[in-house]
């Protein structure tokens, strides 16, 4: 691969997670990506498309299943020097003071202990962690265990900066701040870092630093648009050119892939089926937002973005709910709008019982998963089933993990619309209520 | 700013000053060194079997005793850990070793540890022929394999679980392999590793006393050490020796927990990966002189220096690269290499099996392995009753405890004291009861088996109860519940989990106490209840292997068979349902 000024080069990478019985579950699906050199990406996605899974093959961390990824012309095989990352968790030896924690990447270079100490501290003054040299991770709050992560990452002059949703664990304030101060260093070309790649699920936060956002679609994962951000920074939320891509970004994200099947062409219409993989919503969050939406000042169609500010919903607890809303057939999305059906409508405004029927009609009218359960139970004789049943039969199209989710949003939306009865200590759906 | 008690990274060349604190820590260092050499001089006296080794009933020999008995302890200790850290390493790792290494462990587990001795001396006797090394080895082995088990299952439970984020955290930062376990993985184990290694050196003590006094083919062989000290008191019917020897005991006890656990267990803290101020220890007088004495500094700064060395010397060996090459087997071809695994482990547990079997079978009939089997029954019985006679006594005192926090502060290390205190020391006190009263000593021998290991009950039913939360007892009062109500329905279920890793503990003590406490001593008196321990005691007196073996391998079934049957299953309960979070 020639030096085109690519720092990453990704090619046709799947990604297959091997399970003992199934045959392979694909999670990236001929995913093409380049990194060039100066310009930050990031990549958006629902939970589960992938996209964190993307960053760790092209870290080095995991292999792709086909495909190759090449940094620099180099193929990847494995962590790769010039390429560092900063992760969601922080991943901070808690053993180690924030002098120690900075230091490992160059220890383990073998960095001769005096540069070691003086490259570290530069970093610490850098990433403003002065005066907590000697502090342990567990004494810091979030935000400064992250400016830790940060100073780690940044101690090694990575080449490549990788950073796997690093502002997602912090409250709004924290994240706002350490974002604008990883930008001052990003501007003022205070490290010599060449590229950074973003994994994330925040809108705003993607708009705002990005100049290239890639949004993934799910089940399996693959690129489903690419949207170049050429505002000049820094950049102002509240300008109607910032707001405008990010009514376009989430205009993307909250449509159904399904339902937009003149669009997606090629994909042809997924089915949603037994298996399909259930967002797991919880009811009391999926009557709240119907409700707001059904009341003023929205009065049943309200704007994506307004809405994540009003009712201060995080952006990936929003799709989740937006997707759980239109797949019960309450609500539907549309250009970064989304506005009550009729039937939405009606169970705004129902009693609680009223609610509970309408919730059980539209459950086995649009889940084709509770209409099965459901049916089964209604024909075996005692009219109970163990769970395992329904588990191994969710495990042929999802992993085990997934599939235990799906069963438990199920029953939880099962039990709420009072379709079926479960009980925990035997594990058995059934239709009758404990006595 | 808090007191850390990490110790230091750097040790600067002017810290190297000696202070106050190095007027202790000198003394203590170089006496230690030559008390070592000494008794280790001792060790490996030449000897040969049918000589006797002067042992005294003098109460002034004890401190030399002790020091044996103390030396034993630790070098047992030593080769538990450097065990565990390869073992649990070599199953952590590799998923195919995992799959031999782990169900070994299980079964290694449930071997009586007595049994090991019986089978064991004489190997170690042929390795060192003429010298007293050979027995002293197989004491030493027998009280590794009774620390070395548990300290390999916590090691390896925190190996597995080392946070994924850590793990690629490590290897993003290109730390080799070498670097990763010494900088990740042991330090993530730490807080685990030491809380098993003094429950292991608790279970040591009792061991460390029955291992002294070997018997081989007929042939008694008395170690100096307090356990051989007790051994001949016991011979001799010296009330007052056995008062010397538990006196002694007490006294080494409470200098370990001073010298080495107090502090190992403050300074674990700074591993524990939760937020600070949860249970904070004061730092305990030696671990303040281990970080003030200068002397320790000089000590630290050669071992960091030979530290950064091996992990230099490692980095050569095995570049961060080359371990970490990602693996591109193909699926179906790792698959096939498993299933042929797989088999080959199969085969040959069919294969021991069956050795085992044809061994047994060239001394012992059906009818035996039948009477075993009814004998091994018996002690289960005595085990299951003496558990349920324990947890009635126990419960409701340790909730009542459990309920007075500053009490329960209090009382709690003496019970840990009373948990590593050996209980075999009491041993005669009880026979000689016995025997004086003609009490029935199919009832009364009982009792011994559990005497050590019951204070693992109350421990843990205190530390549940401490651990619930105080809003429950308010929502309880504010409802008025009742008394038995209270009980049913919040402290039974909320201290189960607790209680149920307190019996497990206790059960598995007692089937190993069963071998020493089912045939006891007083004299010329020996008393005898039916049960399986007294059967592979009477067959290792003997020499005879294959009842031994056969002994052992009924012993361990009956012990799986409680395991799988009952601990187990409880344990799944406790977890699904009543885990407090």
């Amino acid at each position: 691969m020639p030096d085109d000024g690519r720092l990453i080069c990704a090619e046709k990478v799947c990604k297959t997670y091997q399970t003992a019985e199934t045959s392979g579950r694909l999670v990236l699906d001929h995913v093409d990506f380049s990194l060039f050199e100066g310009e930050i990406v990031a990549i958006l996605g629902k939970s589960g498309s992938g996209k964190s899974t993307f960053l760790r093959v092209l870290a080095g961390l995991t292999p792709p299943t086909e495909g190759r990824v090449a940094y620099r012309g180099r193929a990847v095989d494995g962590p790769a020097q010039g390429i560092a990352m900063v992760f969601q968790t922080f991943a901070l030896f808690p053993w180690l003071t924030v002098l120690g924690n900075v230091e490992l990447g160059l220890e383990a270079q073998g960095v001769p202990r005096a540069e070691r100490r003086q490259r570290a501290l530069k970093a610490i003054d850098v990433i403003g962690l002065d005066g907590f040299e000697s502090a342990y991770p567990k004494e810091l709050s979030g935000g400064m265990r992250q400016r830790v992560g940060f100073a780690r990452a940044l101690v090694v002059n990575p080449d490549v900066l990788l950073l796997d949703e690093p502002f997602s664990a912090l409250d709004v304030l924290t994240a706002e701040t350490l974002r604008g101060d990883l930008m001052d260093l990003w501007i003022e070309r205070r490290v010599p870092t060449k590229g950074i790649i973003l994994v994330s699920h925040n809108i705003e936060e993607a708009v705002e630093i990005a100049d290239r956002i890639i949004i993934f679609g799910s089940d399996p994962g693959h690129i489903r648009a690419e949207i170049p951000v050429t505002l000049p920074r820094p950049r102002d939320p509240a300008s109607p050119r910032f707001q405008q891509i990010v009514d376009e970004v989430y205009a993307i994200l909250t449509t159904v892939p399904g339902r937009e099947a003149g669009r997606r062409g090629a994909r042809g219409v997924e089915q949603v089926g037994i298996g399909y993989r259930i967002p797991a919503a919880s009811i009391q969050q999926l009557v709240g937002l119907l409700d707001a939406i059904s009341a003023p000042p929205y009065s049943g169609r309200a704007d994506l973005p307004h809405l994540v500010e009003s009712e201060h919903i995080e952006d990936e607890a929003l799709f989740v709910l937006i997707e759980a809303l239109q797949l019960l057939g309450f609500a539907q999305v549309a250009g970064g709008d989304i506005w009550a059906t009729p039937v939405g409508r009606n169970f705004a405004e129902a009693d609680l019982q009223t609610r509970k029927q309408i919730f059980a009609d539209q459950l086995r009218r649009n889940i084709p998963l509770a209409a099965h359960i459901r049916k089964v139970l209604d024909e075996r004789p005692g009219h109970s089933a163990p769970e395992g049943r329904f588990l191994a039969e969710l495990e042929d199209h999802l992993s085990e993990e997934e599939a235990a989710e799906v069963l438990e949003t199920m029953i939880n939306w099962g039990r709420y619309a009072e379709l079926f009865a479960y009980d925990y200590d035997r594990g058995v759906l059934s239709l009758e209520n404990p006595t | 700013m808090q007191q850390r008690w990490g110790l230091p990274i750097v040790a600067w060349p002017s810290r190297l000053r000696p202070n106050y604190w190095d007027g202790i820590a000198l003394p203590l260092v170089l006496g230690s060194i030559v008390l070592l050499a000494w008794a280790s001089r001792q060790m490996s006296m030449p000897y040969r079997l049918g000589q006797t080794l002067a042992i005294s009933l003098d109460p002034r020999y004890l401190p030399e005793y002790g020091l044996r008995t103390v030396l034993r302890m630790v070098l047992a200790l030593v080769a538990s850990l450097v065990f565990s850290l390869a073992y649990a390493a070599l199953a952590a790792k590799s998923r195919r070793a995992e799959k031999l290494l782990i169900p070994l462990l299980d079964i290694l587990q449930s071997v009586p540890i007595l049994g090991f001795l019986s089978i064991t001396v004489t190997g170690f006797i042929a390795l060192f022929p003429g010298s007293l090394m050979g027995y002293e080895c197989a004491a030493i082995f027998a009280i590794f394999t009774s620390q070395a088990w548990n300290m390999t299952f916590s090691l390896y439970q925190s190996f597995s679980a080392v946070p994924k984020d850590l793990h690629e955290a490590s290897r993003m930062y290109h730390l080799s392999p070498w670097q990763s376990f010494w900088q990740l993985d042991v330090p993530f184990a730490m807080p685990n590793l030491i809380w098993n290694m003094m429950m292991s050196v608790s279970g040591g003590w009792f061991f460390v006393v029955a291992s002294e006094a070997i018997s081989v083919n007929g042939q008694d062989v008395k170690l100096p050490g307090i356990g051989s000290y007790i051994a001949l008191a016991i011979e001799q019917r010296d009330l007052a020796g056995v008062g010397y020897a538990i006196l002694a005991m007490l006294v080494l006890i409470l200098i370990y927990d001073q010298l080495l656990f107090r502090p190992l267990l403050a300074w674990a803290q700074r591993f524990k990966v939760e937020a600070i101020g949860q249970d904070e220890i004061e730092p305990p007088w030696f671990l303040t002189m281990l970080q003030r004495a200068r002397l320790f500094d000089l000590l630290r700064s050669l071992f960091d220096a030979a530290a950064s060395l091996a992990s230099l010397a490692s980095r050569r060996a095995l570049p961060a690269g080359a371990a970490q090459r990602l693996p591109r087997t193909r699926f179906a071809e790792a698959r096939w290499i498993d299933y042929v695994w797989s088999a080959a482990l199969l085969v040959g547990t069919l294969y021991t099996l069956y050795e085992i079997a044809l061994f047994v079978q060239t001394e012992v009939g059906l009818h035996e392995v039948l009477y075993v089997l009814l004998l091994g029954f018996i002690t289960l019985i005595r085990v299951v009753v003496l558990i349920a006679l324990a947890a009635v006594i126990w419960v409701p005192i340790g909730v009542w405890i459990g309920l007075r926090p500053r009490l329960a502060r209090r009382v709690q290390p003496i019970v840990q004291f009373l948990a590593a205190f050996p209980a075999n020391l009491f041993f005669p006190v009880a026979v000689a009861a016995i025997l004086r009263f003609h009490l029935n000593v199919e009832v009364w021998v009982s009792p011994l088996m559990i005497l050590g290991t019951q204070w693992y009950i109350l421990f843990n039913v205190i530390a549940g109860t401490l651990a619930l939360p105080t809003d429950y007892q308010f929502v309880a009062s504010n409802l008025g519940v009742s008394r038995w109500l209270w009980w049913r329905r919040l402290v039974l279920p909320g201290i189960f989990p607790a209680f149920v890793t307190g019996a497990v503990t206790a059960s598995g003590g007692s089937w190993n106490a069963s071998i020493v406490s089912e045939i006891v001593r007083w004299g010329n008196d020996t008393l005898v209840a039916t049960g399986i321990g007294a059967y592979i005691a009477q067959a290792t007196d003997k020499g005879d292997f294959p009842r031994i073996a056969l002994g052992i391998c009924v012993l361990c079934l009956y012990v799986l068979l409680l395991n799988r049957l009952l601990w187990r299953r409880l344990y799944v309960l406790a977890e699904e349902r009543l885990r407090l979070d």
